[in-house]
């Protein structure tokens, strides 16, 4: 039963991530990528929608698949059904464990267990979000596989650049905001897009 | 329920609306709109209590944004204030997200989009990397954690399942704690 799938994986998803937001893409990628619910393309598009959009990433991308696959199994109703599925699916561990842990606040606060669980905890995150973007990367930059060809496509080129231009603007400027970064690529892509259409 | 309490519930929910509605990229990017409401404004909590609320937020599982609303709806109004106050958070993305998905699909079928999309594809691995350079100067720096991550990436570039990686690095943390402290009480 497709909802009662969206509701276990997103709620595996809410459980294993530590860090919030990016530090899911890791787990959403092996979850929805293996059960197809999604291509690398389709959430890499939908990291800039979720970015764009008000509200946590992990609820975004929970409402989104859910009524995707939702949708596909019931129609209108199963759009409804499923993106509701998924998305208490990633809330209900937080909530569970919060209610816990405000109960025990003091107990908590000065736990040293949690403290050094934690302190291998955030390395890992940090290392999953590295091999995101390995893979981000590959799945950008050489969708078709890595060739020598694929070094001097076209495509390539271009989003080296406008990678190279964001990063640049993120490291450069402070405080810039996520949506004129979206804005930005976007713009440029699109020029990208139809001087190729034009002089190539 | 008593109407006082109900009134604080909506309250909170309405509060939590308003920050789940206002927050783009999640996470921390709520801390001012947290502040403002619930420490300026509903004088629920105070301003140093904040702080603590995000470690604890921080080092449970799941988005920042539904740890800090559970928290403080739990310590002003209980289960009910948790829930309302969650689920006030959750609302805005639920409802905007579930418009922008009926139409997402046929939206990337126009030429212009698939475009630009070409173009933001290439830029969110930036923003994914900046979130990565936030994330890595708040981590302790020492011998343990670059071997964390190191063996993490290693592991996951190979393909291990995360979940896996995630359960083994906190036991590695936990270990290294009890290890330290037992040197500690040696000496």
């Amino acid at each position: 039963m497709i909802f009662l799938e969206l509701f276990y994986t997103f709620f595996k998803i809410g459980l294993f991530t530590f860090g919030g937001g990016y530090a899911m893409i890791p787990l959403i990628q092996s979850e929805v990528m293996e059960k197809s619910w999604a291509t690398s393309e389709e959430l890499i598009n939908f990291i800039a929608v979720a970015e764009s959009t008000p509200g946590p990433f992990a609820i975004n991308i929970a409402t989104y698949v859910g009524a995707e696959q939702g949708y596909e199994f019931w129609g209108i109703a199963g759009r409804f059904l499923g993106s509701a599925c998924a998305t208490i699916g990633v809330v209900l561990p937080s909530f569970i464990i919060i209610l816990i842990v405000a109960r025990f606040y003091l107990k908590f606060k000065n736990n040293k267990y949690i403290a050094g669980a934690m302190s291998g905890l955030r390395p890992a995150a940090i290392a999953l979000i590295m091999s995101a973007v390995v893979s981000m990367s590959l799945s950008v930059f050489f969708p078709q596989g890595i060739s020598l060809d694929a070094f001097v496509s076209y495509d390539f080129i271009t989003s080296v650049i406008i990678f190279a231009i964001m990063l640049t603007l993120i490291l450069c400027v402070k405080k810039i905001h996520p949506i004129a970064l979206v804005g930005l690529s976007a713009t440029l892509g699109i020029a990208a897009g139809y001087a190729e259409k034009l002089f190539v | 329920m008593k109407f006082s309490k109900f009134k604080l519930c909506l309250q909170l929910f309405c509060s939590f609306f308003k920050i789940g509605l206002f927050t783009f990229g999640g996470g921390m990017a709520m801390i001012p709109f947290i502040q403002r409401e619930t420490v300026e404004k509903h004088s629920w909590i105070e301003e140093g209590d904040i702080l603590e609320i995000l470690a604890i937020s921080e080092s449970t599982p799941g988005p920042i944004a539904i740890n800090t609303a559970t928290f403080i709806g739990y310590q002003k109004a209980g289960v009910f204030g948790s829930a309302a106050a969650t689920f006030g958070v959750v609302l805005p993305s639920f409802v905007i997200i579930s418009v922008i998905s009926l139409f997402l699909k046929q939206f990337m079928d126009i030429q212009a989009v698939k475009y630009a999309f070409a173009g933001i594809r290439a830029g969110v691995i930036a923003l994914v990397i900046k979130a990565l350079i936030k994330l890595f100067k708040g981590c302790k720096k020492n011998l343990i954690s670059y071997i964390i991550i190191a063996l993490a990436f290693i592991t996951a570039v190979l393909g291990v399942n995360v979940i896996i990686i995630i359960v083994c690095a906190g036991v590695i943390g936990l270990a290294s704690l009890l290890i330290s402290k037992k040197e500690g009480e040696k000496k």
